[in-house]
């Protein structure tokens, strides 16, 4: 008996050392940990796309520094909640800047975004939102991001609707609270006339909580569109399909990247997703190898599919990566400011082929990529034959 | 296209009549608005959920199953949350019922995550068609059990003892106990009636609309409770009246005004309906004795 208990207190005495060892080994000098701020929801309604960015920002940071790391420098990713909350957003970037981030990753929902960005514009601090897709997110000269803006959604959806499709009459189902919604839709009803589209029907709901459609899809229904285009999420899409079946109307749909995740949203009713259209950056069936190693990296560290938000995160954070060895940045300690200067110069060069597609960015932030056509058969995003 | 209309304005009154009938319920034998009735209508679906999807049991168990937690934790929150406030003012036990409505659906956040679930109909009601018209399954269905819980609610309040008990109760707590009601009691079985009927509502608001998330019962909540305020608060037929005539009028002007401004509408005929008649349709008129 005494012998055990010799042995564990000697076996225990050893882990010490060996954690003691490897805590030396592993602690680093300021110069040589880059630490990359972010924030977005992780709790609350919006909590699905903040959780997603987190985790596709922290596989892409943990592939980089197993591969041996930016210039020398070690990446790290210090992510906190915002609740999709602009306050809350901006707390989150006060508490990341104290702690030593240099560039800024996020928001991911584009209200807090907006807040964000008047801050980080006051620092210049570099900023890159995976998915703050509204105008005005990235508004300024330090802020840049992943994601299609709403306008550009709309636009590219109409003439896709019109022209490659080759279809006329169209009603569209729109989210009046919410400012990507909002932004796709008018755009789309602007490009409407030029893409020879009629827009037959317009229907709006209000917010998340709305969950009753039948109205809506009678008017839509009455007026016999050739396709309903629905510049929503795929939560409140989902209850679309499900409530114009029920009611045993034979409707097309087509949507933007905020479908993405409609069939797993669907469940046990996937099948009613067969047929629906969207243009979208990213799909997980995707055969590109660079897609098929991340959805498998992400699968098997969080158990789940991840959707357009995670890729566009892990995308944002090879984005930046590509940025810093374009600027030559090889440490660190550098300023925030004279950073976020070298970053927009390079921003602005820099072309990377990430999981969303290949990317180029204009000054104004935006980011240049093709929006792939989409159509949901036999439970897959296939693209659409031309 | 109105027959359309006024049918699916009947089915989501129906769900709202179902909430409301809680609410009202609550109210008008324990005096308090429970806020926390629309996420007990969340916790519901997500045991039926839970139950069916999860477990792969049948959809009777699932039911069964769901209205026995509810009705335990209606009893529980009743205990935990507003028994000791019984003599405290009514402003703190409405913070309180707040308080209780955050947390459950911070809990159902933990637990059940963020993402909504899809939720698979556990009773399935084939739809009927009367000439041009067609109407769906679920619409029936949640209509039928609304008035078959009217019915049978009124009648246990007005011929059962423990019913004679909770209208004592209601009428003047201190008198009741007076008479020999124990009026601790009676309140916990209105608690635990009220809990069991959310889980029903909760069930058939995820058949209809089939979708399942921790905020699922906040915006139902706050509508079924203006319906049950539009009907009366503390009448049962009235809930039930309140809450048909909310969802028509929502649905209708929707239709014929504005998507856009049918949750404006809605509220300011309750505002109407407030100055005109502050008792509510079927609200009984009370004087207070001073």
């Amino acid at each position: 008996m005494k012998n055990v208990k010799k042995i564990v207190a000697m076996a225990m005495a050893a882990a010490l050392c060996v954690v003691s060892l490897t805590a030396c080994g592993g602690s680093s000098d300021a110069s040589a940990t880059f630490v990359i701020g972010g924030s977005g929801p992780l709790t609350g309604p919006a909590a699905v796309y903040g959780i997603a960015v987190k985790n596709g920002a922290q596989i892409a940071v943990d592939e980089i520094n197993a591969a041996g790391g930016v210039n020398g420098m070690t990446l790290e990713l210090n992510f906190q909640d915002d609740e999709h909350d602009a306050e809350k957003a901006v707390n989150a970037y006060n508490t990341v800047k104290d702690a030593g981030a240099k560039v800024f990753l996020g928001t991911v929902t584009s209200t807090p975004c907006e807040a964000v960005v008047e801050k980080t514009k006051v620092d210049n601090m570099f900023q890159l939102t995976p998915s703050g897709s509204s105008v005005k997110a990235v508004q300024y000269e330090n802020a840049f991001r992943i994601c299609f803006s709403d306008p550009g959604q709309g636009t590219a959806a109409a003439q896709y609707i019109g022209q490659d499709l080759g279809l006329k009459k169209v009603a569209i189902i729109w989210d009046n609270s919410d400012v990507y919604s909002n932004g796709i839709y008018e755009k789309f009803k602007a490009e409407a006339a030029n893409a020879g589209l009629e827009i037959v029907s317009e229907q709006s709901f209000q917010g998340a909580d709305n969950k009753d459609f039948n109205t809506q899809l009678i008017a839509v229904n009455e007026a016999a569109p050739d396709i309903v285009f629905l510049p929503i999420y795929y939560q409140a899409a989902a209850l679309i399909l499900q409530q114009a079946n029920q009611a045993g109307f034979d409707l097309k749909f087509f949507g933007c990247d905020g479908l993405d995740g409609i069939i797993g949203q669907l469940e046990g009713d996937a099948a009613l997703a067969e047929g629906v259209m969207l243009l979208t950056p990213f799909v997980a069936d995707d055969p590109d190898e660079k897609v098929q190693s991340f959805v498998k990296t992400y699968q098997e560290k969080f158990n789940e599919v991840p959707n357009q938000f995670a890729a566009d995160a892990y995308d944002g954070v090879y984005v930046i990566k590509a940025a810093l060895e374009d600027a030559g940045v090889k440490d660190a300690s550098v300023a925030v400011s004279e950073l976020c200067d070298l970053l927009k110069a390079s921003m602005v060069k820099i072309t990377v082929e990430g999981v969303t597609g290949t990317m180029t960015w204009t000054a104004d932030g935006e980011c240049a990529k093709t929006p792939m056509g989409m159509v949901i058969k036999d439970g897959n995003y296939t693209a659409i034959a031309d | 296209m109105f027959i359309s209309y006024l049918l699916s304005g009947i089915s989501l009154g129906a769900i709202y009549a179902l909430i409301a009938l809680g609410y009202t319920m609550v109210y008008g034998i324990a005096k308090m608005l429970n806020f926390a009735h629309g996420d007990v209508i969340m916790v519901g679906g997500y045991i039926a959920f839970t139950i069916s999807v999860t477990l792969g049991a049948d959809g009777w168990i699932a039911l069964l199953g769901s209205i026995i937690f509810c009705t335990l934790l209606g009893i529980t929150i009743e205990r935990v949350a507003y028994k000791p406030l019984r003599g405290a003012s009514k402003l703190s036990v409405l913070i309180t019922a707040i308080g209780v409505s955050y947390l459950l659906q911070n809990v159902a956040l933990l637990i059940f995550g963020s993402a909504s679930r899809n939720f698979q109909a556990l009773i399935v009601v084939p739809s009927v068609e009367i000439g041009s018209v067609t109407i769906p399954g679920n619409t029936i269905l949640t209509i039928g059990v609304s008035v078959v819980i009217m019915i049978v609610l009124t009648l246990f309040i007005n011929k059962s003892s423990a019913g004679s008990a909770m209208l004592a109760v209601s009428e003047d707590k201190g008198a009741a106990q007076l008479m020999g009601v124990n009026v601790n009691k009676t309140i916990s079985l209105t608690f635990a009636i009220g809990s069991g009927l959310a889980a029903v509502a909760g069930i058939l608001m995820c058949t209809q609309y089939p979708n399942i998330g921790p905020y699922t019962g906040q915006m139902p909540g706050i509508k079924a409770f203006i319906a049950a305020v539009f009907g009366g608060i503390g009448s049962i037929p009235g809930a039930m009246l309140g809450g048909i005539a909310i969802g028509v009028i929502e649905n209708l002007s929707k239709a014929y005004i504005s998507t856009q401004l049918s949750d404006a509408i809605t509220f300011a005929i309750l505002i109407i309906m407030l100055l005109v008649k502050p008792t509510g349709i079927l609200g009984k008129k009370l004087n207070e004795k001073v």
